[in-house]
């Protein structure tokens, strides 16, 4: 390891040295293209970014304040912390069983599966709301049994959580399922050979080589978990205090003409989805150093 | 390791933030009983302090403390939650139809439930009006000037927001009565003014965001209570009513879910609720958040807020709202056919 | 080999039965049980009812725009994408760590307030909206407003996809066509993009298939005019309003069956991404 360290950082340079005149536009090319992207970028991401904060500090940074610690608004970011707090662990589960079952095997049907775990993706958040409500609602498949029995599914957590997890399905086992690939089989298939269990082998071989990809998952998992509007919209029945996510509360404050204070809890959210992305950059970062040094540590084997 | 305590870290912070939002859970006391009011969306403001009112006198009546919980949404979105099994001591809705339809489809409260209360079951009524911008520089004074051309009006979709519908069926009266009971003149006539629209909203609120604060149109047509929320408060100087001629009555029912409050027990309370809202205080409350009176002291009393118009109802024109659905706003119904050509 | 390979495979690693067995049961109870409600309650249509539902003018109306402005916004994403992934995985200028965080950005915003924040930039008085007006474009409520939207939701997708491939090309191809004697474009339009094209169509999918039922940003901006900006996803709605949920299902069923055929379509694509580089 310590022998490897001056190599990392000859590799990258000379490699760099080496591509610089056969792998680069001319300067005017490469400035055009960086030009053109910004501005694509600028008109469809910056442009809304600087919106939502303006208006959210329109009225001074003491209705800002007021504006995210009013009971509603505090209510709401509990009842956002908890779905996410329950969502995200599910689908990280599931994430790695299907990922599991997916890279590591071949299976006939394998494509097919893999787009029935996209399907959400795709499905419009009104229907992925309206379908928790044809089978949980009082007129639904399991309604009446449900009254009778008195739990509560719709119009309550229940519900908002189950359709933030239809919604947030994909995530995690979307971004496992390349990187398990990339792994290959090689060192599992070692560590059983030389006798560990398929658990420890898991904890000890899989488990670490994955983990930068799975935080990442977890992130976006995350985000898109807090930030879900349109099938919670749907399940929530809107109660005040009690059943409003975030995003819906949002929406209440909007259609309250407060837009100052709707943009400042929208502003909560965005800033959430920053902090998510500084996170995830570390974790990048951290990705690519590990991945440099096994890099590194193989080519000395060699 | 750096892994390790990054996932710490994350951990550590969020249970701190679940704990410090977290307010002392209040301890149920023997006698309080919780009260869920679903209604529609211009309401908040005055639910929110009839609320109060409420409980204070119930509290003085009976020594019960009564914990609302309130849900706002569009009247038909609402209407359906209810029949999904939201479970709502009462509702109070922007139409007949709404409460009509949790009747029909989930058979929650009786079907004669508008006999059961005063004046329909419609403790304070409203109308719809037009709004428009300072010194009405269009010059609009009633619904023919809506439909002439090189005027943009803005109202929400009937399809979507039950105060659309009281929009486009003032719209439709005026012109029925003016051309004596004419259908085609009257068709032609709101056909005339959807030309004249840009946006169609899904909700009323959303119909008065596009116009105050994207400065689209020339004429909102609007519930008089949005009208004078807008007037008076956050648009305070930039609008003008315009009291048009002839406009419905627009009467928003409340009721009791009896499936509800038989089984969470709170009948009588809801009950109270709903009929305190007929009381001098209730309408009082009501009339200070622009909803017309019904009880004639207070009608006397704020009459120089409400100017006085010559109304029609729905069941006058239209032969109520089942009616008034099924022919104007149901699939392929005639706001169907006014967007076909 | 390849044959050997796999049964290789299935013999040495642990947890099969296990994994796919968990992963089959939580999409059944998650995904498959709750889908097919829809088609329970489309089936109580009878077939001549189902079709006057999805042929009216007014749905297949909706369907267009929604297909078309989905299509529309996932080319721009397609083009723009991918110049966005090469300046970030190719060049080094100031700001391009923020800006690589920012691309993921509309997929953790909730969409209404995507759809609120573009509404006020593109609304006739909004920061942007002015200038368009000026020269006589109108962006808010019409079909180029909800264009803008679905762009600002399929934004990352694109760029998600083809950046990971554009770190691993491996530079020896360029040099070597470089080498050969070939001028940049020529290297770019013959080696490199052929590289990236199958990654590239899966992102456009993706952000075609997401666009396709976006509702919450769209409904802010697009003016809902029946015919003409009204979205199928909205018709859902009005189905719903009249408490017709068989019609709102049958018109849910059409687009859910569509964004099956992309999703089947893209992972198609993958697999044959994935068999040319395995070959490769």
């Amino acid at each position: 390891m310590v022998g490897g360290l001056p190599s990392f950082k000859i590799r990258p340079i000379a490699q760099q040295s080496r591509s610089s005149h056969l792998r680069t536009e001319s300067g005017v090319i490469k400035w055009i293209l960086i030009g053109v992207a910004l501005l694509y970028l600028g008109i469809f991401l910056i442009l809304p970014l600087a919106c939502i904060f303006t208006t959210a500090f329109s009225k001074g940074i003491v209705a800002y304040t007021q504006a995210i610690t009013e009971p509603d608004a505090l209510a709401a970011i509990r009842l956002t912390l908890l779905t996410a707090l329950i969502a995200v662990p599910l689908n990280v589960i599931f994430g790695i069983a299907a990922s599991w079952a997916i890279a590591k095997f071949d299976f006939i049907g394998k494509n097919f599966l893999l787009t029935l775990i996209d399907l959400p993706l795709s499905v419009s958040p009104v229907i992925s709301g309206l379908i928790f409500v044809l089978l949980f609602g009082a007129q639904g498949t399991f309604g009446p049994w449900l009254i009778e029995h008195g739990i509560k599914i719709i119009f309550a957590p229940p519900a908002i959580i189950l359709a933030t997890i239809f919604v947030t399905f994909p995530l995690v086992a979307r971004e496992l399922i390349p990187i398990m690939k990339a792994q290959g089989n090689d060192e599992e298939e070692a560590a059983i050979t030389l006798g560990a269990s398929g658990f420890k082998t898991f904890m000890l071989v899989t488990l670490p080589n994955i983990k930068w990809g799975l935080l990442y998952g977890v992130i976006l998992c995350n985000a898109r978990a807090m930030g879900e509007f349109g099938a919670v919209s749907v399940v929530s029945g809107h109660i005040r205090g009690l059943t409003n996510t975030l995003p819906l509360h949002i929406e209440i404050l909007y259609n309250e003409y407060h837009f100052s204070a709707a943009f400042a809890a929208a502003s909560l959210l965005a800033l959430l989805a920053i902090v998510t992305l500084i996170a995830k950059s570390i974790i990048e970062s951290g990705m690519h150093r590990e991945i440099e040094a096994t890099q590194i540590t193989s080519g000395e084997k060699r | 390791m750096r892994f390790k305590n990054l996932l710490l870290l994350l951990i550590i912070g969020l249970i701190g933030f679940l704990t410090l939002s977290c307010k002392p859970t209040t301890i149920l006391s023997v006698n309080e009983v919780t009260l869920l009011n679903v209604s529609y969306d211009p309401t908040r403001e005055f639910y929110q302090a009839y609320n109060a009112a409420f409980a204070k006198y119930w509290k003085e009546k009976s020594g019960e403390t009564i914990k609302f919980n309130q849900s706002h949404g569009g009247s038909g979105k609402q209407a359906r939650a209810v029949i999904d099994g939201l479970d709502a001591d009462v509702v109070t809705l922007a139409l007949a139809y709404d409460i009509d339809a949790i009747s029909e489809k989930a058979n929650l409260l009786h079907k004669n439930w508008q006999t059961r209360l005063p004046n329909n079951s419609s403790p304070y009524t409203s109308t719809i009006v037009l709004l428009v911008r300072k010194g009405n520089p269009k010059n609009i004074k009633d619904w023919d000037d809506l439909a002439k051309s090189g005027i943009s009006v803005i109202t929400p979709n009937p399809k979507t927001s039950g105060g659309a519908r009281w929009n486009y069926l003032a719209a439709w009266g005026y012109a029925f009565k003016k051309w004596n009971n004419d259908e085609t003149k009257a068709k032609e006539f709101v056909a005339a003014i959807f030309r004249n629209v840009p946006v169609l909203d899904s909700g009323a609120r959303g119909s008065t965001t596009t116009f105050i604060e994207r400065g689209i149109g020339d004429v909102l047509i609007s519930w008089e209570n949005e009208a004078f929320l807008a007037v008076n408060e956050f648009g305070k100087g930039q609008f003008e009513i315009v009291i048009p001629s002839v406009s419905i009555l627009a009467e928003p029912p409340v009721a009791i879910i009896d499936r509800v409050v038989d089984r969470k027990g709170t009948r009588k309370v809801a009950e109270g609720y709903l009929e305190y809202l007929y009381s001098q205080e209730g309408q009082e409350i009501a009339a200070k958040n622009y909803y017309r009176p019904r009880l004639d002291s207070v009608i006397k009393k704020y009459a120089d807020k409400f100017p006085k118009i010559n109304l029609f109802t729905v069941d006058e024109v239209f032969g109520g709202w089942q009616k008034a659905q099924k022919v104007h706003f149901a699939d392929k119904g005639v706001f169907d056919q006014i967007y076909q050509n | 080999m390849f044959a050997l390979n796999t049964k290789l495979k299935r013999r040495t690693l642990p947890g099969f039965r296990l994994s796919l067995g968990y992963t089959i049961l939580y999409l059944s109870l998650i995904v498959l049980i709750p889908l097919s409600m829809l088609f329970i309650k489309a089936s109580t249509l009878s077939f001549a009812q189902f079709w006057d539902i999805v042929s009216a003018p007014r749905t297949m109306a909706a369907y267009r725009l929604s297909f078309g402005t989905a299509l529309i916004s996932a080319s721009i994403n397609a083009v723009f994408g991918f110049l966005v992934a090469w300046v970030l995985a190719r060049y080094s200028f100031p700001g391009k760590r923020i800006i690589d965080a920012l691309v993921d950005f509309p997929f953790a915003l909730p969409t209404a307030v995507a759809g609120i924040a573009l509404t006020s930039i593109y609304s006739p008085n909004g920061w942007v909206g002015q200038y368009l007006a000026q020269i006589g474009i109108k962006a808010a409520y019409t079909p180029l407003g909800i264009v803008i939207a679905l762009t600002f939701i399929g934004l990352p997708f694109v760029v998600r996809t083809i950046e990971p491939v554009l770190q691993d090309l491996d530079p020896e191809i360029e040099e070597a066509a470089a080498c050969l004697g070939a001028n940049r474009w020529l290297t770019f339009s013959k080696v490199i993009f052929p590289i990236l094209l199958p990654s590239l169509l899966t992102g456009f999918t993706l952000s075609f298939a997401r666009a396709v039922g976006e509702y919450g940003s769209v409904i802010f901006i697009a003016g809902n005019m029946p015919g003409k900006t009204e979205i199928a996803p909205l018709l859902i709605i009005t189905k719903l309003e009249q408490y017709d949920y068989q019609g709102a299902a049958a018109i849910a069923v059409v687009m859910l069956l569509v964004s099956l055929l992309i999703l089947i379509a893209t992972n198609f694509l993958q697999w044959i991404s994935a068999k040319r580089i395995g070959m490769s």
